[in-house]
């Protein structure tokens, strides 16, 4: 059963006002509704006035996704009822969107490249934010926050070329990087990333899967998506299209109500706005240095592997960190920093711009030096990324490594303990000498334990070799 | 011409509530003010004076915004700072 996946991926530019008024996008500490406006709130006799800035962002993502930007493209009203927005309509782009076309390439299932083709990238208004208050029939209300009611917004499209979550998960993970690099958006504002998903089996209808507000969520909605679709052919039951919502706490996806189905939204051009012709800017348009080139350069520049290179550029943060620290040592700062630093961050939901740069280049010193082992470094590192997150000062590598006693010790100190683990593991002992392949890593192991990571594994599996020679 | 159909579908939507004479009535006055757009495109150029300008636009400058009891002027009920509205879920 072929899987065929195509994703709209909604964008918050971050400007500096919202695309239809002076209204500040700021509004991540205060009230609801203080940045609101006669404009945004949709008062009669207002008239809003295009963004230049939020214009110049979308064609920016427009120019590095490689679309066509058509000589005119205009604003349309989607009429639609619904309390996010006060005007009861929508601004958008209809059937003369800002570009057309355009391609991202990721990096493809065994290795190479695969684009994926884009449809269409359009400008609109962000809604405003509802809260659901209340419980029974007669008691639930809802309140309305028009703070976000306007801020702008791309749309970006993508025809159904996505095989699998796990590609649309690469997809979105390389998009982001590259909206990152353009600098037209915030990955950390809370929902500045926002993803629906059409999804069918091959030969079946599609179902579009609404309501994805994090980035992260979007494997695990298509996952389960994919699979009660799955189920339902299994089962010899009809898989009707129609529209569900995912449900991000259970993470389940759930029919919508056909009502909220309906659509009727009967777009019309944009009367109050005046049309754009702006294709004659994209060549004026500079982009910076995108993911693919960074990763080329990490390789030709730093020596390292084409999966380091990757991993250390899929994030510009990451990418911008490791190339303050890495000097002079990229062999080591490029698998500290891919394969254990951002594990250790995933594991605090911490983000690259809190680790302090100073700490960790002199803790990568100490591991080039020798002056510790690699588990003991991971030690180090904990404790150090453990004392920021609990907002303190953190203390220097060498320091932490003097007050525990971390300090490498030479291989011959260890003989003792060397000796008592041997005696307290006679069967581990007596498997080594049968020849089983386990036994040694295990009775390195528990030396390492019992020196709490301070020896040098392969100088301990030197000494065990040593004591077990008869 | 709107029609009768066309009043009543667009009030499902809308979730309105509307009884007969009522689609009549609105029926009546959707289609007058349709009549007064038939004037306009009588007018030599019609609505596409409209579009006679393109690329108007404004700095990317931040505006006071308006208070929130300002915003909350005309709405009923308000509560903590939000709009209220009947549920929509």
């Amino acid at each position: 059963m072929t899987v065929i996946i195509g994703l709209e991926i909604h964008c918050q530019l971050n400007t500096k006002t919202k695309l239809f008024c002076g209204c500040s996008t700021d509004y991540r500490d205060d009230g609801p509704n203080t940045h609101v406006c006669p404009v945004c709130l949709g008062l009669p006799g207002t008239l809003p006035v295009t963004n230049k800035q939020a214009v110049i962002y979308a064609l920016r993502v427009a120019k590095a996704l490689h679309c066509e930007v058509p000589a005119f493209s205009e604003f349309a009203r989607k009429n639609y009822f619904y309390p996010d927005l006060p005007k009861a309509f929508q601004i958008t782009q209809y059937d003369k969107p800002l570009a057309l076309g355009g391609y991202i390439e990721i990096e493809a299932e065994g290795g190479g490249e695969k684009r994926i083709e884009l449809t269409r990238i359009h400008m609109e208004e962000d809604p405003g934010r509802l809260v659901h208050k209340g419980s029974g029939d007669r008691g639930r209300y809802t309140l309305v926050d028009y703070n976000r009611s306007g801020v702008p917004l791309i749309e970006i499209v993508t025809e159904p070329q996505l095989s699998s979550p796990k590609e649309a998960r690469r997809f979105l993970n390389k998009l982001r990087a590259t909206l990152e690099y353009l600098g037209i958006y915030d990955s950390e504002r809370e929902g500045s990333l926002r993803v629906d998903a059409n999804i069918s089996i091959k030969g079946y209808e599609r179902v579009e899967v609404k309501n994805i507000t994090s980035y992260k969520g979007v494997e695990k909605a298509l996952t389960f998506e994919i699979t009660r679709q799955k189920g339902m052919i299994r089962r010899n039951a009809q898989i009707v299209r129609e529209t569900r919502h995912y449900q991000e706490a259970r993470g389940v996806t759930t029919s919508a109500r056909s009502k909220e189905m309906e659509h009727d939204y009967r777009y019309f051009p944009e009367p109050d706005l005046a049309p754009l012709e702006v294709s004659s800017w994209v060549e004026e348009i500079a982009l910076p240095e995108l993911p693919d080139a960074r990763r080329d350069r990490f390789m030709q520049q730093y020596g390292i592997s084409q999966n380091h290179a990757r991993t250390l550029t899929g994030d510009l943060k990451l990418a911008e960190f490791f190339e303050e620290v890495t000097s002079g040592m990229p062999e080591i700062a490029a698998p500290w920093t891919a394969d254990i630093l951002l594990g250790e961050l995933n594991y605090r939901d911490m983000p690259v711009t809190k680790v302090p740069n100073l700490h960790y280049r002199a803790l990568l010193e100490e591991v080039k030096k020798g002056s510790v082992t690699d588990t003991s470094a991971v030690e180090v590192l904990r404790l150090i990324l453990n004392q920021v997150m609990e907002g303190q000062a953190p203390e220097m590598p060498g320091v932490i490594i003097a007050r525990l006693g971390l300090s490498k010790e030479e291989g011959e100190s260890f003989v003792e303990v060397v000796a008592s683990v041997l005696k307290e593991n006679e069967a581990a002992v007596a498997d080594h000498r049968s020849g089983k392949a386990g036994a040694i890593n295990f009775l390195v192991g528990q030396v390492m334990k019992a020196t709490r990571g301070r020896a040098d594994p392969k100088e301990i599996a030197r000494i065990i070799g040593d004591l077990l020679k008869d | 011409m709107v029609t009768k159909e066309d009043v009543a579908h667009i009030a499902t939507i809308a979730d309105i509530g509307v009884d007969d004479s009522e689609l009549e009535l609105f029926t009546g006055q959707f289609n007058a003010i349709l009549e007064y757009f038939g004037v306009l495109d009588s007018v030599e150029g019609g609505a596409d004076a409209v579009h006679s300008r393109t690329n108007v636009f404004r700095e990317d400058l931040v505006k006071p915004s308006l208070l929130n009891d300002e915003v909350l002027m005309n709405a009923q009920d308000p509560e903590d700072g939000f709009i209220r509205a009947p549920r929509v879920i």
